[in-house]
């Protein structure tokens, strides 16, 4: 296997060791989003016409605001034990480390996902079943859009003193088309209409923001 | 004799701070090179320099021939890196810290790299424990065992007595001087006077970011350093 891949996946298989072992992040994050749907389950009716309009915007909210939780602590375990610069003192490429870091927030991001859609089902009375097949990957696209913005703004306010705060400040302006094509793909399959606009240009902006991230990431690396 | 480090003319600013200024100095291969300087000297910027961690401002420095702003990547091959700092994952074994790094680094035979150093910092029996479980010694000789597992040329060692007791800072020692015996250059940074000139060949003060004195260490008694380390570093 390439240098390259086997150092990613390194990265990959300790990030998700470690989740494993403690659950700090996996836990926070699945309360938040428990919490988030709880508070739109009291706005409105379950059940209702409207849930199937809104139901998508809430799963993406949870989302959205239970992973920059989780994002914040991707790389706050590297700063433990200065461990960031025993990284750094490798000759791995930083690509490597960023797409290692970037699928296992995805990874981590789509357990959580798996966590909300049943309660959602169960709170907001949604009807999923059928259209579980086809959600996957929008979903997916989503997840990966918002994992690879999120693990380089994690990267980035590793070392400043409001990092909760700025990294969904950094974070969300960039992710909002990527986040506009991810929740009208669940509302078009919700509504059985079509979705290939939708995942084309979900897939285009995951594409730009992969790129993007693997050129920076070097220089966030820098001193 | 080969040249290990050489720096030259080196100068590093931080903003309007100058942290290093036109620092040239020049370490053998398989030399013990000791750098003592107070608190905020630049000692630990002029380590990161060395590691490629940081660039300089101005100047050149070359590890093994290789200069520090072309190829990082193959001087990193060649570092190994101990700080009072872990650099290590308090929830993964021992065993799995170090196959962790092996992997980073692309080691092949990497299962018997990591027996053999576990042996040589002699915590082979405690391979399998979470390192949150560990004792601060056991701790910093397993960061030894880290930076030693790609064979480096060069071990650079930043403050690595801060924290242990009179019997780990001694085991350190041991392991320092059997390093060294190995053939590798060593480039320390300390406070303590006494252990750092004990294990030196060379050593330098640093104060205010300019190397003030270099020497070597033969014949030279603590009190001698301590003499001229109050006279360097007093302004």
């Amino acid at each position: 296997m390439p240098l390259f891949f086997t150092q990613t996946l390194a990265i990959l298989q300790k990030d998700l060791k470690t989740e494993w072992r403690t659950r700090e992040r996996l836990s926070a994050m699945a309360f938040f989003a428990f919490l988030i749907v709880i508070i739109f389950n009291f706005i409105y009716e379950p059940g209702s016409p409207i849930i199937k309009t809104v139901a998508p915007g809430i799963f993406w909210i949870a989302t959205a605001f239970a992973g920059l939780l989780g994002l914040s602590r991707s790389f706050a375990i590297e700063k433990q034990n200065d461990c960031l610069m025993g990284l750094r003192l490798t000759p791995a490429d930083p690509g490597a480390i960023f797409l290692g870091k970037m699928l296992g927030n995805t990874l981590t991001m789509l357990i959580l996902q798996a966590l909300i859609l049943p309660i959602l089902v169960i709170f907001l009375n949604l009807q999923i079943a059928q259209a579980l097949p086809h959600l996957i990957l929008p979903i997916l696209l989503g997840t990966l859009g918002l994992a690879t913005i999120g693990t380089l703004f994690s990267a980035m306010s590793l070392n400043t003193r409001l990092r909760e705060a700025f990294l969904p400040l950094l974070t969300l302006p960039i992710f909002i088309p990527a986040l506009l094509a991810a929740i009208e793909s669940f509302r078009a399959v919700l509504e059985g209409s079509e979705i290939t606009d939708w995942l084309v240009l979900s897939s285009a902006f995951v594409a730009l923001y992969i790129a993007a991230c693997l050129l920076l990431f070097e220089y966030v690396l820098e001193d | 004799m080969n040249t290990a480090i050489d720096i030259q003319n080196t100068t590093r600013r931080f903003g309007h701070i100058t942290a290093l200024q036109d620092i040239n100095l020049t370490v053998p291969t398989g030399c013990i090179f000791t750098l003592f300087g107070p608190n905020g000297a630049g000692k630990t910027t002029l380590l990161r320099l060395i590691a490629t961690l940081s660039k300089p401002s101005s100047g050149d420095i070359w590890i093994s021939g290789i200069d520090t702003r072309r190829n990082p990547h193959e001087i990193r091959k060649n570092i190994g890196y101990i700080s009072h700092q872990t650099m290590l994952y308090d929830d993964l074994t021992a065993r799995e810290n170090l196959a962790f790094y092996g992997r980073m680094y692309g080691l092949q035979n990497l299962n018997t790299r990591i027996e053999k150093v576990l042996l040589t910092v002699g915590l082979k029996n405690r391979q399998r424990d979470r390192i949150h479980k560990y004792s601060r010694g056991m701790k910093q000789r397993l960061a030894i065992a880290r930076a030693i597992l790609h064979h480096p040329s060069i071990l650079l060692l930043d403050e690595p007595f801060t924290g242990l007791d009179t019997s780990a800072q001694s085991t350190l020692s041991n392991i320092i001087t059997t390093l060294k015996a190995e053939g590798r250059t060593i480039f320390l940074v300390t406070h303590d006077l006494a252990r750092g000139l004990a294990l030196a060949d060379r050593f330098g003060i640093l104060f205010q970011g300019q190397l003030v004195h270099e020497a070597s260490a033969k014949d030279f008694s603590e009190s001698d350093l301590q003499t001229l380390y109050e006279n360097k570093t007093t302004r």
